[in-house]
């Protein structure tokens, strides 16, 4: 085993040790530090694809910005430990059950396709040779891209305002 | 393993050590540095028993914080509160990892940068790291199950997360002059130094002065010193997040302070003050002694940029909350954004330092006056409960005289 497999293998089980952790613990702050060492893994997963970039931004966004906001509620509303029973309706217990059958035969049919056709060096090579730099993300959202992202913007824009709205129209009614 | 040679292992293993050592040596220095100026600076004497000038003072202090008891409330989330100032800690110790304090050296035939790792997202890597830090006062808040704490850390969040936007707005039009075209390396730290050559006016701090003060600004509150330390007021909180906090725990979130101070000026020096470039000096000597040389150069400054921040501390009342607020979101937000578009405009335009530098100032200063127009124009009246504090006429200040 080279030094790089044994760093996926040991992202890979943090990430999902991290996963399992935030659906075990009964408390919410607890929940979110987990997913916060979920995304740390991934971001150490995306650095061995060669993807600093993404890696950087994983953790800018994620880690940095929307789970401190996360903590923040969690914090604010002082949420408790969450009970067993009764923290999920029916419905959405039915609504989960379905989501999972759904998610483990995806799991399912991925690994029986990596055992029976494991990747090979060449695809290996190949995506090796893929540019994954700063500079070529750029290129590729300001030219091929550029629509989607403008649009991305556009739509984010929207939210922001939208909020603003929902907000000082309250504070005008409470006036 | 086979491909890292040996002499690369062993000279960044002796590279860490020496900067995380100066790292540690250096909060010590400044512990005791903004002592003696701030007692300097009120015209009193500050701490001068301990060793010649009271410099041992922080080691004896170090001494007494490890003898204290090391307690732990009752009432605390024990994990988290274990935790939180090593959360605090870490981010403030790897984030000068990517800073190069220096040209190169050459040993023995080989040259070494000095830098412990040169990654082609430097810049973005310090910003990831920043962002991390608010999370050792958030638990530590949280963890601490007290009112004053939780106050302190919702008020950090805020203002992290607020100023945060500044910090990365502000040096992208320093990555703007520092790409040439094709290279895909321009977020890393030390071409942004090297960019920045010998020449006083290729130094980023002439060219984007109003980002360089609106990144230096966000920095001071991203370290939650004075005038943006909130978290901790000390009239308002008791002692803020680390208000439960007690012994080594406590001199973590200390150290922690004075690391971020450190590893902030050395990023402010490398992004805006032309990183170990002074006039060529750097280029003086053999191939050790450039190296040695660049290093000092780097080290002055830095030190230039901590005694500012001391200098701040002792010189700015603290913001309120509300000011603060406004501060981040509505000047030092549109004076980034403004530097963004005139920069890219101008050097697109003209391709002029010069140009550009002069540009920049303009039309910050527009912005500003826009935006103070506009406060000022559409200031709320004065809440009604505050009258009753103003209602000592001078007439009555006669008589209570």
């Amino acid at each position: 085993m080279n030094p790089e497999q044994i760093l996926f293998y040991l992202f890979g089980a943090v990430s999902l040790i991290g996963a399992i952790a935030v659906i075990s613990f009964r408390h919410p702050i607890y929940s979110a530090l987990s997913l916060i060492v979920t995304f740390f893994a991934q971001a150490g997963l995306f650095v061995l694809l060669g993807a600093h970039f993404v890696a950087a931004v994983q953790v800018i966004v994620y880690a940095g910005a929307i789970m401190v906001l996360f903590l923040f509620v969690i914090m604010l509303l002082n949420l408790g430990t969450l009970s067993a029973k009764g923290a999920i309706s029916g419905k959405l217990k039915g609504f989960a059950v379905i989501l999972g059958i759904l998610l483990a035969i995806e799991g399912v049919y991925i690994a029986a396709n990596a055992i029976s056709d494991p990747p090979d060096a060449s695809a290996e090579a190949a995506t090796e040779s893929v540019n994954t730099t700063t500079y070529t993300i750029g290129e590729l959202l300001f030219n091929e891209y550029l629509l989607p992202f403008e649009v991305t913007s556009l739509i984010l824009l929207a939210a922001l305002i939208g909020v603003i709205v929902l907000v000082k129209r309250e504070s005008q009614a409470e006036n | 393993m086979e491909n890292f040679p040996l002499f690369l292992i062993i000279s960044s293993i002796v590279k860490i050590l020496i900067i995380a050592h100066l790292l540690i040596i250096g909060v010590m220095v400044m512990i005791w540095a903004e002592r003696r100026v701030s007692g300097w600076m009120q015209d009193r004497l500050g701490p001068n028993r301990v060793g010649p000038q009271g410099l041992l003072q922080p080691i004896a202090d170090g001494l007494k914080f490890m003898f204290k008891e090391d307690l732990i409330p009752n009432h605390v989330d024990k994990p988290l509160y274990v935790l939180a100032p090593a959360m605090l800690l870490v981010p403030a110790l790897v984030g000068v990892a990517v800073v190069p304090f220096g040209n190169s050296i050459t040993l023995f035939g080989n040259e070494i940068p000095l830098q412990i790792a040169d990654i082609n997202i430097g810049i973005l890597y310090i910003l990831a790291i920043t962002s991390l830090g608010v999370y050792g006062v958030v638990l530590g808040a949280w963890a601490s199950n007290n009112k004053y704490s939780l106050l302190g850390g919702l008020r950090s969040s805020a203002q992290m997360i607020s100023y945060e936007l500044t910090l990365g707005l502000a040096i992208i039009g320093v990555l703007m002059l520092t790409n040439t075209v094709g290279d895909n390396s321009a977020l890393s730290l030390r071409v942004i130094a090297e960019s920045q050559g010998s020449h006083l006016w290729h130094w980023n701090f002439l060219i984007h002065f109003p980002a360089f003060l609106a990144f230096t600004t966000a920095m001071y509150a991203e370290t939650n010193r004075l005038p943006f330390d909130l978290a901790e007021a000390e009239q308002e909180l008791v002692a803020g997040y680390h208000t439960e906090y007690s012994s080594m725990k406590f001199a973590m979130f200390f150290m922690a302070e004075y690391m971020n101070m450190i590893v902030g000026s050395a990023v402010v020096v490398t992004l805006f003050l032309g990183g170990w470039h002074f006039f060529g000096l750097e280029n003086v000597g053999g191939p050790v002694w450039s190296g040695i040389i660049s290093f000092g150069i780097f080290f002055v400054k830095t030190a230039i940029f901590l005694f500012v921040f001391i200098w701040v501390r002792w010189t700015l009342p603290r913001f309120r909350y509300d000011q603060l607020m406004n501060f981040g979101w509505k000047f030092l937000l549109p004076v980034a954004l403004t530097s963004i578009v005139v920069t890219g405009t101008l050097w697109i335009t003209t391709g002029s330092r010069l140009v550009v530098g002069i540009g920049n100032v303009v039309a910050a200063f527009i912005v500003v006056s826009i935006v103070a127009g506009l406060l000022v124009m559409n200031k709320a009246p004065e809440p009604a409960i505050r009258d009753n504090d103003r209602q000592i006429t001078p007439s009555a200040l006669d008589a209570i005289e």
